[in-house]
């Protein structure tokens, strides 16, 4: 316990290229840009499979292939291929890693809203993007806010890995402190992204609270 | 009105639903379609609003195709009230009831406003304005399913099974509202349901559907109920048509007497001698207490010391002839005590003025339809 101690009052560990707030903001890029580009892929790609019910086996399947992938062969792999010049490796598989969950429940998320609901939506009078955008996602977001956040809590941990390949972030005080047996660092280190998952986690939740509407999640009593 | 012409629905796999059916929706009336599961009544009416678009034949709505008008369009001129309500959880009742107003683009003060005044019309209480669908029981959610479907004023309304999944008690209530809705509103409503007695209870035409989409009749209940077109029909309106029958006749025509009834305070000594078999007696407000039996008179006192028969009764002007028929069975007198609104008594229509009045029923079955 002294060594995690130890590790977050040395001053040293808090300023520098190899300090903390550096490594945490770096951590902090892979992770978000990675998210971004997952989300920009899943969540239309969701959303029209589930709408039109087209695809949905491709989907499941390429999904439950890409989840199968080696986060860390990957890695190495392209950067055997590209080299590391710029953060590009690092985001491809932890892509990989967030398109499945948040894709697979965006479509089961449309897909399973109450066919009731989609007929009287229709018999109302709203159009195809209308009964998506007005109905069918307001009703089916606790399920694509929980596919969001299990893609962000494992991007978040899993960036780690970008330390193995020479890059930043958090990964570095593990794999660092590994290597040089200063395991003050690589506990240190391990507590952070513990945290950070953390963090992550109790701010989808508010997120969540925000977007969702009450009478979805039926937060309210029956009165 | 609604025209279906010759209208065919015959799905890929060479299912028809819906076989050549041409018949009339009158404006401002209420036609039913009624049929066992799998003879296209629901199809039939999905396909006035398009949910479902016909293989053959046109649907005219005020004499123009539906085909010709853009789906949703045309659904926002048509009032769509389905079995399950389909209310949207993630909008409060007020918005859920302003969904089309909101489509059509008015301004979100005057669609609520609207909301309201609907609200109140089906009988809900404006508090729930401002709850999810998930607090309201199932029958107040098809109320507000009815409330939406009448947002914009529709001169159209149609309604898929709106009932059948509520209790019986709740059921019957939303039908008495929906027809005192019908009477202020005159929508031309078309009302699918696989129950006959629903049926003949709200339609002012009912179409009968047989297995495979075809039109086996289509009359209003009395003739229905007398005349079945076929072996069918009579199959699937069950027993007691003659009976039921009934429920269309007015008990109004019934011969009633005035000279039967008795206050309670009256001295039983001044009815000695009343060649009448039963008496009815009543309070200070000339409500009915009960039936007396004159061989039962006492020796003295008044009608109030004696223990009364039950009775039944009916609401002259309001009721039918099956009410007063079910009242003289309620009674060891036999006769059915005619009431006013208020419940005062108007007078007895005793055995005898009933079988007269069954009498010219009958009689009108063989003739016109009475």
């Amino acid at each position: 316990m002294n060594w995690v101690i130890d590790f977050f009052t040395n001053p040293d560990n808090w300023s520098g290229p190899d300090g903390i707030p550096t490594r945490l903001l770096e951590h902090l890029e892979f992770s978000g840009i990675s998210l971004l580009l997952a989300m920009l892929i899943a969540l239309p790609l969701g959303l029209w499979i589930g709408h039109t019910g087209k695809g949905a086996l491709f989907a499941i399947l390429s999904a439950n292939a890409a989840r199968a992938l080696p986060t860390l062969g990957l890695l190495v792999l392209i950067v055997l291929l590209m080299g590391v010049g710029t953060i590009v490796p690092v985001l491809i598989p932890l892509v990989a890693l967030a398109v499945p969950p948040i894709l697979v429940n965006t479509y089961e998320g449309i897909r399973n809203v109450d066919p009731d609901l989609r007929d009287a939506a229709y018999g109302m009078g709203l159009r195809g993007g209308q009964v998506l955008g007005r109905v069918l996602v307001p009703t089916a977001l606790p399920l694509i806010m929980l596919g969001l956040r299990v893609a962000a809590i494992q991007v978040v941990s899993t960036a780690t890995v970008a330390a193995y390949v020479g890059l930043g972030g958090l990964g570095r005080f593990i794999v660092d402190g590994l290597a040089t047996k200063d395991f003050p660092s690589t506990i240190g280190g391990a507590v952070l992204v513990a945290l950070l998952a953390l963090i992550v986690q109790l701010g989808f939740g508010l997120v969540q609270r925000f977007l969702v509407s009450p009478g979805v999640s039926q937060r309210l009593t029956i009165r | 009105m609604i025209t279906f012409n010759g209208v065919t629905k015959r799905y890929a796999d060479g299912t028809v639903a819906v076989d050549n059916l041409s018949l009339e929706v009158p404006t401002g009336e209420i036609t039913v379609f009624v049929g066992p599961s799998g003879c296209g009544k629901t199809t039939s009416l999905r396909m006035i609003n398009r949910m479902i678009d016909a293989t053959g034949g046109q649907i005219l709505l005020d004499g123009v195709d539906v085909k010709t008008i853009d789906p949703p369009t045309l659904r926002r001129g048509i009032g769509y009230v389905i079995q399950q309500a389909g209310l949207f959880p993630h909008r409060k009742i007020v918005d859920n009831v302003a969904t089309v107003p909101y489509l059509l683009g008015w301004d979100k003060k005057k669609a609520r406003a609207r909301a309201m005044e609907l609200l109140e019309r089906v009988g809900l209480d404006l508090k729930m304005a401002d709850r999810y669908p998930f607090q309201l029981s199932g029958g107040q959610q098809q109320r507000v399913g009815v409330a939406r479907a009448l947002a914009a004023d529709p001169p159209v309304l149609l309604m898929d099974e709106p009932f059948s999944a509520v209790d019986p008690i709740v059921r019957a209530s939303l039908q008495e509202e929906l027809l005192r809705l019908q009477s202020e509103l005159n929508k031309t409503i078309v009302f699918v349901t696989h129950d006959i007695d629903e049926a003949v209870k709200l339609g002012d035409r009912v179409a009968v559907l047989r297995v495979g989409g075809k039109l086996a009749q289509l009359a209003d209940p009395a003739t229905l109920l007398t005349r079945p077109a076929d072996d069918f029909v009579r199959e699937f309106l069950g027993r007691d048509r003659g009976i039921r029958r009934l429920s269309f006749v007015s008990g109004d025509g019934l011969r009633l007497r005035t000279d039967l009834t008795v206050p309670a305070s009256a001295e039983v000594s001044s009815l000695r001698g009343t060649t009448e078999p039963w008496l009815v007696v009543v309070d200070e407000d000339n409500c009915p207490l009960g039936w007396i039996a004159s061989k039962d008179l006492p020796e003295s006192g008044t009608p109030a010391d004696v223990e009364l028969a039950p009775y039944g009764t009916f609401v002259k002007g309001r009721d039918s002839l099956r009410a007063a028929l079910d009242a003289t069975l309620l009674s060891p007198s036999g006769s059915a005590i005619a009431v006013d609104e208020s419940g005062r008594v108007v007078g007895v229509a005793v055995r005898e003025a009933l079988d007269e009045e069954l009498a010219l029923v009958a009689g009108g079955v063989g003739g016109v339809d009475g």
